[in-house]
């Protein structure tokens, strides 16, 4: 242990990158543990991508106070940080009378949350907003949206790396304790951490790291979330995310559109104490066609890309009742933690929120000195297919990497694919350019530009082939050479 | 501000239809020719097929895939037909502009006529939607022959292949040959996929096992793979709930099916057979937009690259003609698919020319006749002991046979029906 830090953030999701960022305007040593090889490798990047209203949540809740001013911010974030967000609004569909009055409950509860642009629309006006979909009458939230969740992620954690916290990777926390001076001592994997705050933004493993800090007796069980993405060809049937009726426990199946214009059906919501397991179910997949086709007919298993899967962490009581998010510092038993718990749906448009809300409750126990070179600001790397032909030139001749297109589905450069490489939190897998790039994230899954993607990785990190990471640790794509060159091959080469 | 040429051809892609394209337009005195290729190299998904077995009908001899794309290349250098390589196109207009990138800037091409020849990829595991876990280990058999062939790189140890399809049972021996161990084949269908000749040399030298009617229910592992759930399927190809069983492994190889690569064409407004997922086309290879042709796997997948150039070498001669004429013939009649065939080509003809019609059964015949009517009227026919869908079939029909009024409909038909 070399350094002290004031503050360790434990978990590089979207809240424990926004509460870096927001922790980053101080003049403040920030050190953020993940134990994954790269931020949003679990819950931040395996969800639907909706801004949501804050309309489904029981008023005078976290959830919804967070989510409603989270909603809010999302402009002047996308903004500042340059990740793809879209206030697209959203519509929940209903056809029976019962399902009208559930709506309409859900519309005043969603007024006493603060949520505002709700209204019912009826048949002739919910398809002159979603043409394609099938139902007599909707909920619309015209200030719900979409975001790319782990394009969010990443810019948060880039700006906060960029002003300053230091992000380590593969760091997976197994031990914590406070010192009888205050110093908390963090253990990982890797080494120890010593830090006068420390801050639980675990996701899955807040209840392990609850418990670490002395928290104890919080209850998570995930919720299981299995999903199929459609080609972008149909993007244009859905101009925002279509939602069934929520009933009190399930917000129902969605038909959603990606700010990259795939299609996504999902979710399916089950009960699991796996929190590790990404599997997905035939019988879900077969459950959400038969599902989505009734709501948006345009389903078929031919446009499928591809499927995945997230886990939602989720707080319960004895009586398995979902709680509220929590947040909180018990000063009795654990000072200076700011304890993060059950931070689920919807934590994603909550995220920034969240993090101000735990900052202020470090405020009250602290001041903490403005950090005057914060700089909000975090460019894109900028999308060569999302240009102009005139504006592509131009790039072009500014870098000529520009013009060498790596992935063709989603026409990926080779300067998109280095700049994600060289990114401020380092590029230690091929998933880690595929969240920052889109490439490998189209209709051939990486058929065609895999090969080159991981010989440049290689080339960048100056590994060999053995070391190159897919995604998880232990996740290797090669287990050596076919065969070594030897002089006679090298000169058959020249 | 964008670099504009103009050319009499322009050629979508360098590999086998390309090339064969460009030396066919060539030796039919059109000589403004530009090949687009995106690879650094001519020679398409030929130069990582480094096993024989091409060029028995074209050179008379068994070449490697490289071997064969070069004496294409060879051709193409001695003629002089310009090529650029290691430039994308990123656009193709109803009126013909291409618009090309390369590391040396954007040319937009104004092309008399635009050739596609894109070719084809292959299905994924995202697009089967096979249940489980997403680990590393699971590779297109492509993918897995390009790692291995052009990059040196080994991604495979104990393998589990799915899908018989000609590449994955090329890869099924090539990867054995690199000291890797295949488990088995798995086939969804009650047949193989791929070629006679490519499960008794692939598979059965070898002694990997072929299990027909089986398919994968699930993937295992959170990193690497772990292993494959491979079970029996019904007549309906559905899993049959009991018969899993477990196989521990490294690597599951898809060789599940080619999807001709078709997104440039449907952006140039041009229409696709849901049957072939290529270009509906005439008896000339023109698609539905005047001057846009195709040819090779992107119009529909072949099992031969011989018939890749052989039908290139007939589109050039065609393309020729539309260079010079500016126009081709009227092809009013539709060709339909009948009974036991899953789809024909062209889809539509003039009636008064020789035509080349190419076609694939549904499911394996014997004792059958291929049949083509006209009207109600018998106007050709071959007889076959044997039709499989893993083999595309050809017929030659001369004009002679043929009448200027009337739809087609190809079958094939039973003598025990």
């Amino acid at each position: 242990m070399q350094k002290l830090y004031d503050v360790v953030v434990i978990g590089a999701g979207v809240v424990g990158s926004a509460v870096a960022r927001e922790l980053s305007r101080y003049k403040l040593d920030i050190a953020v543990l993940e134990k994954n090889l790269d931020v949003c490798f679990e819950t931040s990047s395996r969800n639907t991508g909706v801004c949501h209203g804050g309309f489904a949540y029981d008023p005078g809740s976290l959830k919804a106070r967070l989510c409603v001013e989270g909603n809010k911010m999302m402009g002047q974030l996308s903004e500042e940080l340059g990740f793809a967000f879209k206030r697209c609004g959203k519509v929940l569909v209903g056809n029976t009378d019962v399902e009208y009055n559930q709506l309409l409950r859900v519309m005043e509860q969603g007024k006493a949350n603060g949520a505002t642009g709700l209204r019912m629309i009826d048949e002739d006006e919910l398809h002159r907003l979603v043409p394609a979909v099938v139902g007599k009458f909707a909920l619309f939230s015209e200030n719900s949206g979409i975001l790319d969740p782990s394009m969010f992620t990443i810019a948060l954690a880039e700006n906060a790396a960029h002003n300053g916290a230091e992000y380590f990777f593969d760091n997976e926390v197994t031990d914590i304790r406070r010192e009888a001076d205050g110093i908390w001592i963090i253990t990982t994997l890797q080494g120890q951490f010593g830090t006068r705050w420390v801050i639980n933004a675990a996701g899955l493993g807040c209840g392990k790291i609850s418990d670490m800090l002395g928290l104890t007796g919080y209850r998570i069980i995930g919720s299981k979330d299995d999903y199929i993405i459609l080609d972008r060809r149909l993007g244009h049937l859905v101009p925002m995310p279509i939602y069934t009726v929520p009933s009190n426990t399930y917000m129902g199946i969605h038909v959603t559109i990606t700010t990259d214009g795939n299609v996504l059906l999902g979710p399916t919501a089950e009960d699991t104490d796996d929190l590790s397991y990404y599997g997905v179910e035939q019988r879900n997949l077969d459950y959400l066609y038969e599902e989505a086709v009734k709501i948006w007919p345009h389903v078929s298993r031919g446009d499928y890309i591809r499927t995945y899967s997230g886990i939602l962490p989720k707080w319960i009581d004895e009586n398995g009742k979902i709680q509220d998010f929590k947040i909180e510092i018990i000063d009795d038993v654990a000072p200076c933690a700011v304890n993060l718990v059950g931070i689920e749906s919807p934590g994603l448009t909550a995220s920034v929120a969240i993090a101000r809300y735990a900052i202020s409750m470090m405020l009250e126990r602290e001041e903490f000195t403005p950090n005057p070179s914060f700089d909000p600001i975090r460019k894109p790397i900028p999308r060569f297919e999302q240009l102009s032909p005139e504006e592509q030139a131009q790039l072009i001749r500014k870098d000529p990497n520009y013009g060498e297109l790596i992935c063709r589905c989603e026409k990926v450069t080779r300067a998109e694919i280095l700049q994600a490489i060289r990114n401020p939190l380092g590029c230690a897998t091929m998933a880690s350019i595929k969240y920052r790039t889109r490439s490998m994230m189209g209709r051939c899954q990486g058929g065609y530009c895999q090969m080159r993607i991981s010989r440049m990785l290689e080339e960048e990190n100056g590994i060999p082939e053995t070391e190159l990471v897919y995604m998880r640790k232990g996740g290797h794509p090669f287990f050596g050479k076919v065969r070594e060159a030897n002089k006679c091959d090298l000169e058959v080469a020249k | 501000m964008i670099e504009r040429r103009s050319v009499d051809a322009l050629i979508v892609g360098g590999g086998p239809a390309g090339l064969a394209a460009a030396v066919g337009l060539w030796n039919n005195g059109i000589h403004d020719i530009l090949i687009v290729e995106r690879e650094k190299h001519l020679g398409g998904i030929l130069r990582q097929c480094i096993h024989d077995g091409f060029g028995l009908t074209q050179f008379g001899m068994t070449l490697s895939g490289p071997e064969y794309a070069r004496k294409y290349i060879d051709d193409v250098v001695r003629m002089g037909i310009p090529f650029i390589t290691n430039t994308t196109v990123l656009s193709v207009s109803p009126s013909r502009i291409v618009t090309v990138a390369s590391p040396d800037g954007m040319i937009r091409y104004e092309a008399k006529a635009v050739i596609l020849t894109m070719g084809c990829r292959e299905r994924t595991r995202g697009a089967l939607a096979i249940p489980g876990e997403r680990p590393t280990g699971v590779f297109t058999a492509g993918v897995a022959q390009a790692y291995i062939n052009l990059y040196n790189r080994m991604p495979a140890r104990e393998v589990i292949i799915l899908g018989s399809g000609d590449i994955g049972m090329i890869m099924a021996r090539r990867l054995t040959l690199e000291g890797a161990h295949v488990q088995a084949v798995f086939e969804v269908m009650p047949y193989p996929a791929g070629l006679p000749r490519n499960v008794e040399q692939c598979l059965n030298d070898y002694n990997i096992p072929l299990y027909l009617s089986h398919t994968a229910t699930k993937i295992h592992g959170s990193d690497r793979l772990t292993g494959v759930t491979i079970s029996e399927v019904d007549a309906d190809m559905k899993p049959i709930p009991g018969t899993e069983k477990d196989y521990s492994c490294d690597t599951l190889i898809l060789s599940v099916g080619l999807i001709p690569e078709n997104e440039l064409s449907l952006e140039a407004g041009v229409k696709l057979d849901p049957h072939t997922r290529g270009a509906y086309v005439d008896e000339h290879y023109m698609t539905n937009i005047d001057g846009i042709f195709a040819a090779g796997n992107v119009l529909h997948v072949h099992d031969l690259v011989d018939y890749v150039s052989l039908e290139a070498e007939r589109l050039a001669a065609y393309a020729a003609s539309y260079i010079k004429n500016g126009s081709l013939p009227p092809c009013p009649l539709p060709v339909e698919c009948g009974e036991h065939v899953g789809h024909v080509l062209p889809q539509r003809i003039s009636g008064t020319s020789d035509i080349q019609v190419s076609l694939r059964v549904r499911e394996p015949l014997q004792n059958c006749r291929i049949v083509v009517m006209q009207d109600g009227l018998e106007v050709f026919s071959r007889r076959m002991r044997k039709a499989i869908p893993a083999e595309m079939i050809q017929l030659n029909i001369p004009a002679s046979k043929l009448s200027s009024q009337g739809g087609l409909t190809v079958m094939a038909v039973c003598e025990n029906e």
